[in-house]
């Protein structure tokens, strides 16, 4: 029978056993972390789905809700989080490419960004939720006709945006974690995995971000406060 | 009869190579978590099954008189709960899948062995909140959670029960995604696809449904939570919102999820055919086949849980005519099993006789689902006990046996030890017994239009709910029965040899039980699954 | 204790229970030659090759011919299945045109009749053999189901909207009526009895009958006092449009869809009368929701059902449109 890996070989430290060799491993990584973003698309395909629906259904009262949504913050977090994503594909290639410094610039520019779309996020719920009242429940209030169907429009919003806003989250806190290791040199041309798989899942929240952008900010073109 | 102690120095092996709890609790080996697992859902199994037990008990008499409606309720509820989702669906892929996965395909562990150990946190945390809801007073809105009834109508602990489950999915989908990328990319030289036992094949397509369909149930799960906490309207129809919304989200992963159930029993079933009949496997790639065609067909059908639910006549159609599909790749299993058995060369032993039982009680499931999709006889069924027994039959006299005969057929390389066979046979009879005694009647409760989740029922139907209570108390003895000998055999039991059985496949082909990194050098395979023509028979073992 | 029955099979008492259990026994049959057939197989296979000294197992791959004649003739039986399933269905749920309409609420843990004469009956169903009937059902709460396993009919009762079964008794007595949905603590208590009575008898009975008059009555009793008739008058001059002749005929939309009126819309155009503007009028109506109960929509839904056209004359357009689009001149009130 063939042998692994003879013993006398230098293998890279960061070989974990179970694994022939590191290419092995890294398509491994990278497949597992594809397999999961699938999830997530399916995750988050429950709520477009019931979306649709209500869409198809109440498209008057998706068209009120669409209408008191911020334009202007919704659309600079778009552009904030698509430049966020440049950052971390440039990220990924400077790891690639050995440049330490730079990766844990970019790292941390992405970081940057990712905390704008949250503190912008909040501003905009701040605003739906303590000035307008529109949080779906007792305390909700809309002026005006199908006031239950706007709220269950609000309920998707805030489900949505807020899993996504959840999302964002772990992702900046994925990204701090793999900033710090960027900076103790921990990754470079011969191990970069993980900050490939973050890049993946930072891609994958920014593209819900801009399905949700259109869905709930761009039904027509009319925007009153 | 065994012998009690070895007197040579053991082989160092996964179970001997280290001893403590943390050598435990902080395993990453795939055949500890395996163990692990393998106490949780015994753990939960025996659950379960007490509130199967109550239920039955209650259900000796016309009237409610053992417990009050509302704890009927709970019982019925959290007997689904528990059964499903902490013990059906993680069973054969988190016990026996985890332990032979990598061996079969040549590797040393899964892809990812420490999310292994994090699908093992998960299932228990997920347990402790089961355990919880259970122990602080319960939750009755049936394992199918249907709205408003859930959301607006019921104050136990309906989200207790909900996270609960949310977190035990995320374990399902995280040995899920395991087994996917480690099938792909842990195979060994020589591993081709079509060389892999049925087996794999049937965890890979268990692992496709569990990575897609699992998260719809947590979607649904978490909506109805946010509908109680924030008094939104989602599924309220006072609210404008949809019922049938939550139904149909809830289907979409609850139809599929029976086959995570049902398909890693077909793979144990197809180990154990060939094996006991000394014989390849008829028609692999159809075999294989059709697990990725029900897999795939699987997640097309789920609306036909919702026949008089209030869809539109046309939905209801092409819901029945798709479930029709389904079928047939299930039905081609059977046959091909059956024409495994033809000119094989046969043997009695346990695990074969569960598959016997399979074979058997599945096709009798199987045919009464074409009952149930038959549109115009499921709207007189549905609901009522008849589906009851469908299900049963499948999950029960289906999946149980499978997962039974799996661990009988695997526990000499498991454990290093022989269980006691004349004490598994019978115990498979008990089991075979008690369960159609406990089941048939119900199919005829059900024709005559007894209803489900029925704590008082109309007198006429009590002589079949007795037959069916006496079955179940026999069932009860058959499953412990296993407990107890399984247990005897650790310590006494025959030590095994490598290949008790003379069975094909890589796990044969090393220590029972395994050493920690399973191979000292990783196979290069050059021969088909099943190559029982190259494979002396087994001396018969007793 | 034990009953003296001991049924093993259900009763027959509605025109479609022969089909149903023609088509169970078709399967029964089908089922049972199946079963017997691999459990013999298995039998006969476990004795006739079991492992003996001097007999070997013969290593047969497969064989696709075999595997094809066993995927599709199985395919084509099911197909089979499917269409006389398919077909009952389609029987079930097409009420015929002149069917009794009995209005249904259901709550926990009851079940309330309204029937169009008057009556109103608790947990107790009173029809005439040999009348289709059709039960025009809503729920007050959570989802319950309608059973009535006799007749092999069933049919979930939602909150939020009707929810449509039919029958014709084929056989007088008394029949379970069952709730088949869990719908919390009483589920199994909310149950009660179907009576089918001989055509005669059943006239007497209708005609003990309730206090209150007829649900048409009552209905338009309710379209007074609640003020409907405001609105919606008999003529081409109300603010909403006139309802003569609208039940059962397309209705034009303001955003262009054209819709039936069925008893849902009726309904709907109670409760959430925004969600479904008529073609050429305005989103004014206030809602009703809250302020009728589910048994007074019913006597509405009725009412409106029995406006039917006059003879002499309002308009006949096949699509109902506001006036805008008829031939009227009349200026619109803002």
């Amino acid at each position: 029978m063939s042998d692994s890996t003879p013993a006398v070989v230098e293998h890279n430290p960061d070989l974990r056993h179970h694994f022939a060799n590191m290419e092995q491993q890294t398509e491994t990584a990278v497949m597992g972390m594809w397999v999961f973003l699938i999830t997530e698309i399916m995750f988050f395909g429950g709520m477009f789905a019931g979306y649709v629906i209500y869409r198809h259904l109440y498209y008057s009262a998706w068209l009120e809700g669409s209408q008191r949504m911020d334009f202007w913050w919704g659309t600079i977090n778009t552009v904030v989080l698509l430049c966020s994503s440049l950052t971390m594909a440039l990220a990924v290639r400077a790891t690639q490419l050995g440049h330490r410094k730079s990766t844990v610039t970019l790292l941390i520019i992405t970081i940057l960004f990712g905390l704008a779309f949250l503190g912008i996020k909040g501003i905009e719920y701040w605003g739906h939720i303590v000035t307008e009242h529109q949080f779906p429940g007792p305390g909700f209030r809309f002026a005006g006709p199908n006031t239950s169907q706007v709220e269950i429009f609000f309920s998707f919003y805030f489900a949505m945006t807020g899993f996504h806003a959840l999302h964002m989250i772990i992702g900046v806190a994925l990204v701090s974690f793999i900033a710090y290791y960027a900076w103790k040199g921990r990754y470079g041309a011969h191990y970069y995995t993980p900050v490939e798989n973050t890049g993946l899942y930072w891609h994958f929240v920014d593209i819900v971000w801009i399905y949700l952008y259109p869905l709930f900010y761009l039904i027509s073109h009319v925007h009153r406060k | 009869m065994a012998s009690t102690l070895v007197a040579a120095p053991e082989r160092e092996n996964y179970l001997n190579n280290e001893y403590g709890i943390s050598s435990w609790l902080f395993t990453t080996d795939h055949k500890r978590i395996a163990l692990l697992y393998l106490v949780t859902i015994t753990f939960f199994f025996f659950i379960g099954g007490f509130f199967a037990l109550l239920i039955r008990l209650e259900l000796l008499t016309p009237e409610g008189d053992l417990v009050l409606a509302d704890t009927y309720n709970k019982l019925f509820t959290m007997h689904g709960q528990v059964m499903i989702f902490f013990f059906l669906i993680p069973a054969v892929p988190a016990v026996l899948g985890n332990f032979l996965i990598p061996i079969m395909i040549g590797a040393k562990d899964l892809a990812f062995p420490r999310i292994n150990l994090l699908s093992w946190y998960l299932l228990v945390i997920g347990g402790c909140f089961m355990t919880y809801t259970i122990l602080s007073g319960g939750v009755d809105t049936g394992w199918t959670f249907y709205t408003p009834l859930s959301t607006h109508f019921l104050d136990t602990h309906v989200i207790a029960a909900a996270l609960a489950i949310f977190i035990a999915g995320f374990s399902s989908i995280l040995t899920g995604l395991n087994f996917i990328v480690t099938i792909h990319r842990m195979r060994a030289p020589g591993m081709t696809w079509s060389r892999l036992p049925l087996f794999v094949w049937a965890n890979y397509a268990t692992a496709i449904i569990q990575v897609l369909g699992t998260p719809v149930l947590a979607i649904s799960l978490m909506l109805v939570a946010l509908e109680r906490i924030f008094h939104l309207g989602i599924f309220d129809p006072r609210l404008g919102g949809d019922p049938l919304l939550f139904q149909h989200l809830f289907w979409f992963y609850s139809h599929p999820a029976v086959y995570i159930m049902i398909l890693p029993g077909m793979g144990v079933i197809s180990e154990i055919v060939t094996c006991f009949s000394h014989k390849r496997i008829f028609g692999y790639q159809f075999m294989a086949l059709a697990l990725i065609a029900i897999a795939v067909l699987g997640f097309l059908v789920w609306a036909h849980h919702m026949f008089v639910a209030g869809i539109s006549l046309y939905a209801a159609m092409v819901f029945s005519l798709l479930s029709y599909f389904v079928a047939v790749p299930s039905a081609i299993k059977v046959f091909n099993w059956t024409a495994t058995m033809f000119k094989g060369s046969i043997t009695y032993s346990t695990p074969m006789l569960y598959a016997f039982g399979f074979i058997g009680l599945f096709t009798m499931g199987g045919m009464t689902g074409l009952f149930v999709a038959a549109l115009g006889i499921d709207v007189h069924v549905t609901d009522t006990y008849f589906v009851v027994a469908h299900f049963h039959y499948i999950m029960v006299g289906g999946m149980v046996m499978a997962y039974m005969g799996g661990l009988h057929f695997w526990w000499p390389k498991l454990s290093g030890r022989m269980y006691p066979e004349n004490w598994g046979r019978l115990a498979a009879l008990i089991i075979f017994i008690g369960f159609n005694l406990t089941f048939f009647p119900q199919f005829v409760l059900g024709w005559l239009g007894m209803p489900r989740r029925y704590w008082q029922y109309s007198p006429e139907f009590q002589v079949l709910n007795v037959l069916s209570t006496a079955g179940a108390t026999i069932l009860a003895v058959g499953y412990l029965l296993p407990m107890v000998y399984f247990l005897w055999s650790m310590r006494y039991g025959k030590p095994a040899s490598d290949n008790p059985w003379g069975a094909a496949g890589l796990e044969w082909m090393i220590s029972s039980p395994p050493t920690t990194f399973n191979f000292d050098q990783t196979p290069t395979v050059t021969w088909e699954a099943y190559n029982y023509d190259e494979l002396q028979e087994a001396p018969v073992e007793r | 204790m034990l009953s003296n029955t001991f049924p093993l099979w259900p009763t027959r008492a509605s025109t479609i229970s022969g089909q149903v259990d023609a088509l169970f026994i078709f399967l029964l049959m089908l089922c049972g030659l199946m079963c017997m057939a691999i459990f013999v197989a298995i039998v006969v296979f476990a004795i006739r090759y079991r492992k003996r000294p001097g007999h070997q197992a013969t290593q047969i791959e497969g064989s696709n011919a075999v595997e094809f004649t066993w995927t599709f003739i199985p395919a084509g039986i099911f197909l089979f299945i499917f269409v006389w399933g398919a077909y009952i269905y389609f029987l079930e749920r097409t009420p015929p045109r002149d069917s009794m309409d009995v209005y249904t609420v259901a709550k926990q843990w009851m079940w309330k009749f309204q029937h169009t004469e008057g009556q109103r009956e608790i947990n107790e169903l009173h029809i005439p053999i040999g009348r289709d009937v059709r039960m025009i059902m809503t729920s007050q709460d959570v989802i319950h189901s309608f059973y009535v396993p006799a007749f092999r009919i069933k049919q979930d009762v939602l909150p939020g909207r009707y929810t449509i079964a039919w029958f014709r008794a084929s056989k007088a007595g008394t029949y379970h009526l069952f709730c088949a949905e869990y719908c919390g603590t009483n589920h199994s208590g909310m149950i009660g009895d179907v009576v089918v009575m001989e055509p005669a008898q059943f006239q007497s009975w209708l005609n003990g009958g309730g206090p209150m008059g007829s649900l048409t009555q009552t209905g338009e009793g309710l379209f007074q006092s609640l003020g409907c008739s405001t609105c919606h008058r008999l003529d081409t001059q109300g603010r909403g449009p006139n309802l003569i002749g609208v039940f059962g005929k397309p209705v034009l939309l303001e955003d262009g869809r054209t819709i039936t009126a069925d008893e849902n819309y009726v309904r709907e155009s109670i409760l959430s009368p925004a969600a479904k503007v008529v073609s050429g009028f305005k989103p004014i109506m206030p809602t009703f929701q809250g302020i009728v109960s589910e048994e007074e929509l019913n006597a509405l839904v009725a009412y409106v059902k029995s406006l039917t056209a006059q003879p002499s004359g309002a308009a006949q357009n096949p699509t109902f449109q506001g006036p805008a689009a008829s031939k009227a001149d009349t200026t619109r009130q803002r």
